[in-house]
């Protein structure tokens, strides 16, 4: 019961990470129409910034707050320089054209910082656990994440639901030529959003820079979970994608923790423990499968955004 | 052979455009035909390792543009099917299963059912969902492997023996290998040409151009693109049969996404929805990575930038600049 | 009366709080050519997806030749016999006219899980199509490309799309949209000669059009049926001249959403 907890708050850990992936990449979709293949990469700078500034600063938090400038620079260069030249084109380009900027960065971190991955290391505070419940610990740094993305997640309903960028970003997904008309500049409209949705992931990055290695290509796999979120909770919906991301977490770690016994259980030791590992990391995909059934849309489709 | 098999396809520019496109074809498939010779010759074996590569994801980039090119399905999990296709192979042959007339349906008809399922779960819904959840499904067969603890989990699984035809052909002999991968591509590309020019083909493009028109005329899509996603996944499980052949190995890394993605990459930089196209853009995109690895130790630094100028300015591939044909 | 080919009872459709077909019911006799015309929004193109299935009903029943097809997917209701044409065209661009209208006859002659023989070298598709074309004057366009065909001759390559999959009832959607007077008095003309051997549903903007050719004319606002019947007593029925016919200002006053 105690690993269950200890598990569910790792899913829920897991879950945060992927609503500041999945929020980006649904924000880039629902008002640019834009596929980001490159979305991973953001996430993997936004790491690597981290643990350089780190070095350089000597400070945690000063490393932290550069590294979401870096990321939102990086995102809006990237922009003005190449994306906005994806937005006309057919989903296909803009899947090539963003997988060819996913190799760039790739080999441009392989460069730049060489083929070993760093290491960024927690300020003392954060490397204790907390008793959260009677004999339960857990680490204060995974609390943090969860906290800080929930904050990340208030301001951006904030943001869109309640600001004027928010309303011009509501009002651009929903008529492009209305913006427009009214004299927007919607160029710079797109930058923003773009660089929001680059500093997300990159903080998603940055927020798991202590707790994995920091290496190339570490933005790939949690791309395609990112993506599972936005089919479960629909494209477009930032709401959606909050849900979703909590469920996947959940399943995900819990999944991978519990299924294999469960398995032992119900079959032979020989079977499961061949099959086991491939069916529970199958866990979530199958729960995808199911949505994809009963609702193609997805949970939450845009128009409930 | 090439005059009749594309009267069709979409974009003809003039007639000497054409015949451009023609001859160039014509003379990439001689000089295909001649390499064993020539590394015969030259005693140059990596060459020859090379373009049998070449053959074979040209095989897999064919199926996809069965889907992709002509029925507008873009398919971001086509290298599932070499994985699929490859691991038939190699948990046959470890399990004592060296026969290739059992491996090799094995391989098709495995290939197929994913299809199948993933097709029918995921046709039900169209463009951006499409491509996330073709994706999504490539990469829990990714993990699947990784699970399969007996057949190498992550460090994939050695094959100590090709798939045997009963002393008909010898896949041992890298000539003999090279001719038949040379002759299912050929066949591959023939298969296409006789399916898009078919009532059932006719549908498939129809259906990309407008869906909801044909469903008005009365053709249930759904069934179509759901049998053509089938065919297109079972050649491409026929090429991972191969592939695994070719390299005496199989490994989740085989089908990381991002394979998926060099095989989007090959279709559309040879020109989507032509014969020919997957061809060239595999013997383009591999001759391109072997030629940049061994300029410049980043050779991903260049082969980026070109990818995402190739999305931007070259509409419809190496065939549509042959052609000067523009397509949307 | 003969026993009617379509038969609508309270048909009801709700798109949040706009209620573009509210209890609508209607019939078509075989053979006859039944407009149905009404200010902007008042439901027309609605009518049409739910006619030809494409948007399902709240309430309501829909029966073709005696059979309920309510339920019916769109190409279910296509094989019945219900063709449509689009009012913003819709063709498969890429393929010729001919092309076009082939694949509508190959739609409705067997299925397609044919995947050897060349398609295009099918006589009994290719000649049944060029009869089609050549019914709306367009046999000698029959190879050029859909995207080099004038505004006019893609309407026309709507129509020929149309009978080519041997309708009993032809739905046709604003078929004079965005022609100029010449290309509608063709395309008038055109249909005249369609009438009697195919019953046709026709909605129109087009009042000469309109008159010219409807034995019955419904008249559709905000989703209701305000009048039905005889052309020269709907013309003269008070509701419609007040809503729609006798002040133009009126009727464009009367879109919305």
């Amino acid at each position: 019961m105690l690993y269950f907890i200890e598990q569910s708050l790792n899913g829920v850990q897991l879950g945060m990470l992927l609503f500041l992936l999945a929020a980006g990449l649904t924000l880039v979709f629902g008002i640019m129409d834009l596929v980001n293949l490159a979305h991973g990469s953001l996430y993997m700078l936004g790491a690597y910034f981290a643990a350089t500034f780190a070095v350089l600063t000597g400070s945690f938090v000063a490393a932290v707050a550069l590294a979401l400038i870096g990321s939102l620079i990086v995102g809006m260069v990237l922009e003005v320089v190449a994306i906005r030249r994806l937005y006309e084109r057919s989903h296909l380009d803009q899947v090539l054209g963003t997988f060819g900027l996913l190799l760039f960065f790739n080999e441009a971190v392989r460069l730049i910082w060489g083929p070993a991955g760093m290491t960024l290391a927690l300020p003392a505070a954060m490397l204790t656990a907390v008793q959260i419940i009677p004999g339960v610990f857990y680490p204060v740094y995974r609390l943090v994440i969860i906290l800080a993305a929930l904050a990340v997640a208030a301001l951006l309903y904030f943001v869109v639901m309640r600001t004027r960028l928010g309303m011009l970003i509501r009002a651009g997904a929903s008529n492009r030529e209305m913006v427009g008309a009214l004299g927007i500049n919607i160029k710079l409209l797109y930058t923003l959003v773009f660089g929001l949705g680059a500093a997300l992931a990159g903080f998603a990055g940055v927020m798991q820079a202590p707790i994995l290695t920091v290496q190339i290509g570490m933005g790939e796999n949690i791309l395609i979970l990112a993506f599972v979120v936005i089919i479960i909770g629909g494209i477009g919906s930032i709401r959606g994608a909050f849900v979703a991301a909590v469920f996947v977490g959940l399943v995900e770690t819990v999944g991978r923790a519990f299924l294999p016994d469960m398995l032992h259980r119900i079959l032979s030791t020989n079977a499961a423990a061949t099959l086991g590992p491939a069916l529970s990391s199958m866990s979530i995909y199958m729960v995808m499968a199911a949505v994809l059934v009963f609702r193609p849309e997805g949970l939450f489709p845009a128009a409930s955004r | 052979m090439s005059a009749s098999l594309e009267q069709d396809t979409i974009g003809a520019g003039s007639d000497a455009r054409w015949m451009a496109s023609a001859l160039v074809t014509i003379a990439v498939v001689a000089v295909l035909g001649l390499v064993p010779l020539y590394t015969t010759l030259t005693g140059n074996a990596f060459l020859l390792t090379l373009f049998t590569r070449v053959l074979i994801l040209a095989i897999g980039a064919v199926s996809l543009n069965l889907i992709m090119g002509y029925g507008g399905m873009v398919s971001f999990g086509h290298a599932a099917y070499l994985g699929i296709g490859g691991y038939a192979v190699g948990i046959l042959a470890k399990e004592g299963v060296g026969s290739g007339y059992i491996q090799w349906p094995v391989a098709v008809a495995a290939s197929a059912l994913y299809a199948l399922v993933v097709g029918a779960l995921s046709l039900r819904t169209r463009g951006v969902y499409f491509i996330m959840i073709t994706l999504a499904f490539a990469q829990m067969i990714y993990y699947v492997a990784i699970g399969l603890d007996r057949y190498g989990g992550d460090d994939g699984l050695t094959i100590y023996q090709r798939s045997t035809f009963g002393g008909v052909v010898d896949l041992n002999n890298k000539t003999v290998f090279y001719y038949l991968c040379f002759a299912v591509l050929l066949a591959g590309i023939y298969l296409v040409s006789r399916i898009v020019n078919s009532r059932f083909g006719l549908v498939i493009q129809g259906a990309r151009a407008n869906e909801r028109r044909m469903r008005a005329i009365g053709f249930p899509t759904f069934r179509y693109k759901l049998v053509c996603f089938v065919i297109a996944g079972a050649l491409c499980g026929l090429a991972g049969a191969l592939l695994a052949n070719h390299t005496n190995f199989i490994s989740p890394a085989m089908m990381h996404w991002t394979r998926s993605g060099d095989l989007i990459v090959m279709v559309v930089l040879g020109g989507l929805g032509t014969l020919f196209g997957p061809l060239i853009g595999a013997l383009v995109f591999l001759l391109l990575e072997e030629g940049l690895s061994r300029l410049t130790e980043y050779p991903d630094l260049f082969l980026g930038p070109i990818l995402l100028l190739v999305a931007i300015y070259a509409h419809g591939g190496i065939e549509g600049l042959l052609r000067g044909g523009r397509r949307g | 009366m003969a026993e009617p080919l379509l038969q609508v009872d309270g048909l009801t459709k709700r798109f949040g709080g706009v209620v573009p077909a509210d209890a609508i019911t209607l019939t078509i006799a075989p053979g006859e050519v039944h407009a149905v015309i009404g200010p902007n929004g008042a439901g027309k193109t609605t009518l049409i997806g739910l006619l030809s299935g494409e948007i399902p009903p709240h309430q309501g029943r829909i029966h073709f030749d005696g059979v309920d097809i309510t339920q019916l997917p769109v190409y279910r209701r296509s094989r019945l016999g219900l063709a449509r044409s689009f009012q913003i065209t819709s063709l498969l661009t890429g393929f010729t006219a001919l092309d076009n209208v082939a694949l509508a006859v190959q739609a409705h002659r067997g299925h397609s899980f044919r995947f050897w023989r060349d398609a295009r070298r099918e006589q009994h598709l290719r000649e049944p199509a060029l009869a089609a074309l050549d019914r709306v004057g367009l046999a000698e366009r029959a190879d050029v490309r859909v995207e080099r065909l004038s505004h006019g001759e893609h309407r026309q390559l709507e129509i020929a799309m149309a009978l080519a999959m041997e309708p009993r009832l032809l739905l046709l959607d604003e078929p004079m949209a965005g022609m100029g007077p010449d290309e509608s008095a063709q395309m008038v003309r055109m249909l005249q000669k369609l009438k009697g051997n195919v019953t046709i549903m026709l909605v129109e903007h087009d009042m000469e059009a309109v008159f010219a050719l409807a034995d019955r004319l419904t008249v559709l606002v905000y989703g209701r049926i305000i009048a039905s019947g005889d052309p020269a007593a709907v013309r003269e029925d008070a509701a419609v001249r007040q809503a729609y016919l006798g002040e133009k200002d009126g009727g464009q006053g009367a879109r919305h959403g």
